[in-house]
């Protein structure tokens, strides 16, 4: 245990003892679905049937089903791709980057931000499978031993090094995720009464028994992953944007990409992250592990990328009249004033301009602003992507080939079914696994450091029966140390 | 005797109780279920019966699905002798589709023609060949063909409609009308002759849906053949010659010889164009000037005065005057019209400037139109009247392509016998009593004479399909001769080929395809009387003005007169000009769209001469103010699958002034508030002043110093400007063997679309239909990019800004200038697409080819996002099994369609990308030949589909390592001079040089496409 000052804010409020900690957790595993997760669940798995219906007409009929033409050979599906794959994002961060900074606010966070960074790289895979012509042949991306003759992969092209840093994040990231799993079913094994549920985390989790050395090698194991995904944070995003950067599409061939794709994901991860937190804790009540400083320090987090990426915006422009290149001019023109204005609008509203509200305080405190803003940042980074995507290709050079490109029902059949299929597994997440790290949250409360308080054998829950705190300590105060049983 | 001993099973078996036996035969008594039921219905299976069923019906259809489907590929038994699998034979014919005429070279392949090539020893189409007489070939698989005789519409015998024909002709008592539109035929003109001699009251009436019959009438029945090579000085007053008029593909030969420039050649014709409607003609015009329809005749009036009269000439025509005045004997004027006036004037002024004899030829005068409107009309009156007995239609369908429609079929209901020899039941044919369908022309003997002097055979390619018979057979017949058609024809030769040795004279005949001599009877002059200058200056001036908006009726390079309409190949097609495939539409000038608060796909109800047709607008740059125009050859009602219903049929809309078809009218326009959007190609149409795609000069600036017309692409590196290739991140390939190029000359190329048509037969490609094509995603291969100039350029950053002069650069001019750009696989050295594949599927190839690999093809279409060029085509659906597109891509969804497929190239399958191959199949074929005999290939062996069907030597194919090559030679002599890349600064280095455009203008200002 480590020496935290005594003015330091708690990272977790309401006075929670252990055992408060493990109960609050838990309960939500261990209690019947509540009617508002049937009716979240039942949402979600009708836009997951809207998504198995439009991929079954995809993969039936063709890519014809969609609205892509000769000239924009991609528009939703790596808009979508790139989108879920930057809100993927945030998790890694927060997991490995605050963890090798020892930020301990992480941890009330990290378990679902995670969760989410998996559930987005599932939703992100989908688009290049399902965008390939013949998707049943996608495992030719992988080189292996084929019985092909000498064919090998194409170790020159972007997409092929997306297969790779897609892959790696996706398996790294479940790594990192389950292991930190591992203690807390543990802990729900050992409290599960019914059969099912016994059997079930007892295999989840992997016979833990909590003893030093299991502990000791899942700080190792922390540690070691934390330091393998660091990197991943920025190759994943580097390398998508590499699709775009090196290729000769103006608008496309541009060497700021990575670092501006990386910020822009740390910041759609952090907006997505926030819109999933603000929800999971008032649905879980969980108010007091993710609290209003978490909030804001997320939110902060957010304006610094955000303002990042729009240094970008506004350098690709210099660039494009620094370079004196003709197409490169009228890429960016046409972006800001051509058909597709609107888009280049959303996108430098919702992406430039409204985070800088986070300036104001109240802004950063207040819950409400933060969950519209976080949505309006999650809309603003996907109109980016689709901006990059579709104002690039739809007039490049040869003004022949000009097209508009306007999506097909199946188009948005896709795109909101990937957002079912997210939440789907969301859901299902949150109820059946822990959404907070116990094991983790218990080394952050304040009283493992003096004297806090400690489980007196009576649940104040049962008895009082709404949220309360251990021995009438209001949710919001800060804890008294000197209490004593 | 001792009994066999008897065991029993058990205690029960021996004592036999009633309950033992009445279950020894039940094994599973204590299930609930018995085992057969009480039912009295003999259909419910049994539960044991069922299971068994079911599990031989598992086990068969397992069994069944896991059998390789049979592929029906019967070897020869008794292999014919010319015919070896795998190897193309060649068959020299030719095409004429009652205006249209090409002489032909047959690929088949196993006995099957898969492709027409231009044959090169034509004296008439010189080796070029026309997009509708490539497209031909996919007619002769048409499943809508009348596939044998019919009565009232039902099959019938042969014999049997014979007999029934015969009986009735004999016992008419009025006239017999035999209908068709131009025979060039001399053999057929004398089976009808033979056929008249047996029936004396038979009359052979032509008529040309898009009627010529006015320079007949001008030109004393016949049509002078023109040399547009001889002319440096070309005025053509709305006569489209390079698309539609008479003989496009022969005018376009002799047109580019004296258009094509280089170094040692600079000087080239030039070409004023007055027309009412942007024709493809227009559009490769030094100046065009856009007239009114109703002004056509008074400028023909004006040029003739300026010329012929001596007045000073109105401003409009004077330059034009000016330089046919200072070219005497060396101009040509042509024009389009359908009146005798006009005509009349133009033959004056070609006599006047001493062109009689040098570039217009009476002595040997086409043939390619003798349609007459008058003796048509009189035969719709007669029939009217009653006074015809029976009338056959030979390829003639005057239901639908007489502005008198409705009084044909008024007329068709009273005569007492109808007959046609149409290949389908269409709008006439399916009117007339008797269908007696011709034979396709590649199942048919036929001779032809475009133009006398030059004679072209026809020989059968392939067995008739079906049960049909050649049209003079079915003459010869009824005229009560024995002799087949082919015998009959061959006679009529001897008189042509000679007293020596005919059999061998003949079989040259048929080998080449082309012989001279003539054989056609002396022409028949037109009813209608030929009339003064003065008449003529009179009859154009008493002409009827139209107030308010004027309408003309036109037609388009690929559907014509609307004969071909049931051809998908043509129907995707884009026109040259507006690019818009799949139906016609109304073309108006931008300024009366914005007038009347347009937008293009506005369904408007046009209305003239009391009838009314629903089109969409299109907005058509260089449309004259006050005037629209409309197509013909659309709206079919009996074409078949492809052709019905596309578009609206404009014909009706024409009127009959003085005996003869008028193709122009005043019109009223409405809104109907429908919208019916127009399925282009392309959708923008200026090229934004960038010069680094494609470039044009004067030739002006050409004769001051040829190496100052393109502007070339430089790179800026330490060192100074320099040369794209001088840095580069790839190492260069080393072509130690072949390395093929080609060079596409912008001067040549009309944009006349038959490359369009020649790459889609020979590769095979989808036919996608209008909703694809609006969702834009044709297939062609090869497109051809089209650019109207604009009145903006970058010149004006510094005055108005950015942002509105790019705004004002999206906008053609008003009589824009235009420059086509075939667009195909540039097979770039560096390319873009090869980089960025996942899988390798497109890569480069030893000889320079940019390859692609179907089977290996994912379909990411990052290629096609990294083209700069943009020709990657992708297979959105399974074009030849998805039911979406088996209307409009229908030959490949039967046994019967299929047989036009290139056996030599894949279909490709949904999913994968698919581009220009440089036609490898007939690259290797070329090699393959040159190496059988132990030599290399030499120079114009190896030909692309596109460079072979050019009608103008545009495209030259070949290989860049061969010095001598014309490739080679071009890219040589060009370099520095026209030869440019396209977006050469990429550095993607394309093995396709263009050589920048010139044009004949007046001024050395280059105006900004």
């Amino acid at each position: 245990m480590q020496h935290v000052s005594a003015v330091r804010e708690p990272l977790v409020t309401g006075g929670k003892t252990y055992h408060d900690v493990t109960q609050d957790v838990c309960r939500q595993v261990e209690a019947k679905p509540n009617i508002r997760w049937m009716a979240a669940l039942s949402v979600a798995l009708f836009f997951l049937g809207i998504f198995l219906y439009s991929v079954y007409r995809t993969l039936w009929y063709g890519i014809g089903e969609w609205g892509l033409n000769k000239t924009v050979g991609w528009a939703w599906d790596i808009t979508n791709f790139v989108w879920w794959v930057g809100i993927g994002h945030a998790g890694t961060l927060i997991s490995a980057v605050l963890l090798l900074f020892r930020q301990k606010w992480r941890s009330s966070i990290n378990r679902a931000a995670e969760a989410m960074t998996i559930f987005a790289v599932i939703c992100a895979a989908m688009f290049p499978v399902l965008h390939m012509g013949r998707p049943w042949l996608a495992y030719w991306v992988f080189p292996f031993q084929n019985t092909f003759g000498s064919l090998w992969v194409n170790f020159n092209s972007p997409l092929l090094w997306d297969v790779f840093a897609i892959s790696t994040y996706f398996t790294v990231s479940l790594v990192f995720w389950y292991t930190g799993l591992v203690p807390d079913f543990a802990t729900i094994r050992d409290r599960a009464k019914g059969p099912i549920a016994k059997v079930a985390y007892s295999l989840l989790s992997f016979g833990w028994t909590g003893s030093a050395k299991h502990w000791s090698r899942y700080e190792t194991v922390s540690l070691i992953l934390a330091g393998v995904s660091t990197p991943l944070v920025l190759s994943v995003h580097t390398i998508v944007s590499m699709d775009f950067a090196t290729s000769v599409v103006p608008g496309w061939h541009t060497t700021i990409f990575p670092p501006y794709f990386v910020a822009g994901a740390i910041f759609s991860g952090f907006a997505m992250v926030l819109t999933l937190m603000l929800i999971t804790r008032v649905v879980f009540k969980l108010e007091d592990y993710i609290t209003l400083e978490h909030i804001a320090l997320m939110n902060k987090i957010m304006m610094i990328t955000g303002s990042i990426v729009g240094v970008a915006y506004i350098t690709e422009f210099f660039i494009a009249w620094y370079s004196q290149v003709e197409f490169e001019q009228y890429a960016f023109i046409n972006r800001a004033t051509g058909p597709y204005w609107w888009a280049y609008a959303a996108m430098m509203t919702c992406n430039v301009i409204t985070p800088q509200l986070v300036w104001i305080r109240k802004v950063r405190y207040s819950i409400p602003l933060t969950f519209i803003l976080s949505i309006i940042v999650n809309i603003g980074m996907w109109f980016e992507r689709f901006v990059i995507i579709v104002t690039s290709l739809h007039r490049d050079y040869l003004p022949s080939s000009w097209v508009m490109f306007s999506p097909t029902i199946i188009d948005i059949g896709i795109y909101v079914g990937t957002l079912g299929l997210f939440f789907t597994l969301f859901l299902l997440f949150a109820k059946f696994f822990p959404v907070i790290n116990m094991a983790e949250v218990k080394t952050i409360l304040k009283y493992t450091v003096d004297n806090g308080p400690t489980y007196t054998g009576v649940d104040p829950h049962a008895n009082h029966g709404h949220q309360t705190t251990t021995h009438g300590v209001p949710a919001n105060a800060p804890v008294n140390y000197n209490k004593h049983d | 005797m001792q009994e066999s001993p008897k065991y029993w099973k058990g205690i029960e078996e021996l004592e036999s109780s009633p309950e033992f036996i009445k279950n020894a035969f039940n094994e599973f008594d204590y299930l609930p279920v018995s085992e057969s039921h009480g039912s009295s219905d003999a259909t419910v299976a049994p539960r044991r019966d069922f299971l068994k069923l079911m599990g031989f019906g598992i086990a068969a259809a397992t069994l069944a699905s896991c059998e390789t489907p049979v592929r029906k590929a019967i070897p020869y038994l008794n292999k014919p002798q010319e015919v070896d699998p795998g190897i193309a034979n060649f068959y020299a014919s030719s095409y004429f589709n009652g205006s249209e005429y090409n002489s032909v070279l047959v690929k088949t392949r196993e006995g099957r023609p898969i492709k027409l090539e231009g044959n090169p020893n034509s004296p008439v189409t010189r080796g070029g060949l026309s997009a509708r007489a490539q497209a031909s070939v996919l007619s002769l698989y048409d499943q809508s063909r009348l596939q044998n005789f019919t009565i009232k519409g039902k099959a019938a015998e042969r014999a049997q409609v014979d007999r029934e024909i015969m009986t009735k002709l004999a016992g008419t008592t009025g006239r017999i009308a035999i209908v068709s539109p131009t025979i060039i035929s001399p053999s057929t003109k004398r089976a009808i002759a033979a056929f008249a001699g047996r029936y004396a009251n038979t009359e052979h009436v032509q008529y040309d849906a898009n009627s010529q019959s006015g320079i007949l009438r001008a030109n004393g029945g016949v049509l002078p053949s023109f040399d547009f090579s001889k002319a440096d000085i070309i005025v053509s007053l709305a006569a489209d010659f390079l698309g539609t008029w008479i003989s496009p593909v022969e005018y376009a030969a002799q047109y580019i010889t004296n258009r094509k420039v280089s170094a040692d050649k600079k000087t080239m014709s030039r070409h004023y164009q007055f027309e009412p409607y942007f024709s493809l003609t227009g559009s490769n015009a030094d100046v065009r000037v856009p007239v009114k329809p109703s002004e056509m005749g008074a400028i023909t009036v004006e040029l003739y005065n300026a010329i012929v009269g001596g007045g000073t000439a109105s401003p409009r025509v004077a330059k034009a005057a000016n330089d046919l005045k200072a070219h005497r004997g060396r101009s040509l004027v042509v024009s389009g019209s359908n009146s005798a006036a006009e005509q009349t004037l133009v033959a004056a002024i070609n006599a006047a400037l001493g062109n009689v004899g040098a570039s217009v030829n009476t002595a040997t005068p086409s043939m390619l139109r003798q349609g007459d409107d008058a003796r048509m009309l009189r035969l719709i009156d007669d029939m009217n009247r009653g006074t015809v007995g029976a009338v056959i239609f030979y390829h003639a369908n005057p239901a639908y392509d007489h502005p008198q429609a409705d009084k044909v079929k008024s007329g068709l209901a009273k005569v007492p016998l109808t007959i046609s020899f149409n290949e389908k039941a269409d709008e006439t044919g399916s009117l007339c009593t008797y269908g007696c369908p011709d034979h396709h022309y590649l199942e048919s003997w036929n001779d032809f004479e475009p133009r006398r002097g030059s004679l072209s055979l026809a020989q059968p390619a392939i067995s008739p399909l079906f049960a049909t018979r050649q049209a003079q057979d079915s003459l010869l017949t009824w005229a009560g001769s024995n002799q087949s058609y082919y015998n009959f024809l061959r006679e009529n030769w001897r008189g042509v080929l000679g007293a020596g040795n005919f059999q061998a004279a003949w079989d040259k005949a048929v080998h080449d395809g082309v012989a001279t001599g003539t054989a056609s009877p002396a022409p028949t002059p037109q009813m209608a009387p030929a009339m003064s200058v003065d008449q003529a200056v009179a009859a154009i001036a008493s002409a009827p003005k139209p107030s308010g908006t004027e309408l003309v009726l036109y037609e388009k390079v690929a559907i014509g007169n609307g004969c071909d309409a049931n051809n998908p190949w043509l129907q995707e097609l884009p026109d040259p000009v507006s690019k818009a495939t799949w139906g016609n539409y109304v073309a108006v000038p931008r300024k009366m769209a914005e007038a009347n608060k347009w937008e293009q796909g506005d369904v408007l109800k046009v209305t003239a001469n009391g009838k009314a047709i629903e089109l969409p607008v299109l907005v058509q740059p260089g449309q004259p103010a006050g005037s629209v125009s409309i197509a013909i050859g659309y709206g079919r009602e009996k074409a078949g699958k492809v052709g019905n219903k596309v578009g609206a049929n404009a014909y009706p809309l024409a009127t009959v002034r003085d005996n003869a078809l008028v193709y122009m009218t005043g019109v009223t326009l409405e809104k109907t508030g429908a919208t019916s959007p127009i399925a282009q190609t392309q959708t923008h149409h200026t090229i934004m002043d960038r010069k680094s795609v494609v470039q044009e000069s004067t030739l002006a600036k050409y004769i001051e110093n040829p190496k100052e017309v393109t502007e070339y692409d430089k790179i800026a590196t330490p060192e100074g400007l320099e040369k794209p290739n001088k840095v580069s991140l790839w190492q260069d390939y080393e072509y130690k063997n072949h390395h093929w190029g080609m060079a596409i000359d912008l001067n040549s190329c009309i944009g006349c679309g038959s490359c369009v048509v020649g790459c889609q037969v020979e590769n095979n490609v989808a036919v996608v239909g209008k909703q694809e094509v609006i969702n834009r995603r044709e297939m062609h291969w090869l497109r051809i990019d089209r650019y109207y100039s604009s009145d903006a350029s970058k010149k004006d950053f510094a005055t108005k800004g950015k942002l509105d002069t790019y705004a004002a650069m999206e906008d053609p001019s008003e009589n824009p200038s235009v420059i086509f750009q075939p667009m195909l696989c540039q097979h770039c050295n560096h390319a873009p697409c090869e980089t960025v594949c996942p899988v390798l599927a497109t890569t480069h190839s030893s000889e320079g080819l940019n390859q692609m690999t179907y089977n290996r093809c994912v379909g990411t279409r990052y290629c096609a996002n990294n083209c700069p060029y943009k020709v990657r085509r992708f297979n959105w659906f399974s074009y030849y099994s998805n039911e979406k597109f088996e209307d409009v891509n229908g030959h490949m969804f039967t046994d019967l369609g299929r047989m036009v497929l290139n056996p030599d190239v894949t279909v490709r399958a949904r999913g994968v990308m698919e581009k220009c191959s440089f036609c490898v199949q007939r690259i290797q074929l070329g090699k393959l030949e040159a190496k059988k005999e132990k030599r290399r290939p030499m120079d114009g062996e190896v030909v692309t589909a596109c460079a072979q069907s050019c009608p103008t030597q545009a495209i030259v194919f070949g290989d860049l390592r061969d010095p001598n090559s014309r490739v080679a030679q071009i890219w040589k002599r060009e370099d520095g001079e026209r030869a440019f890349k396209v977006i050469e600064a990429i550095n993607a280095q394309p093995n396709i040089t263009y050589l920048t455009k010139i044009r004949n203008v007046e001024t050395k200002e280059v105006r900004n496409a």
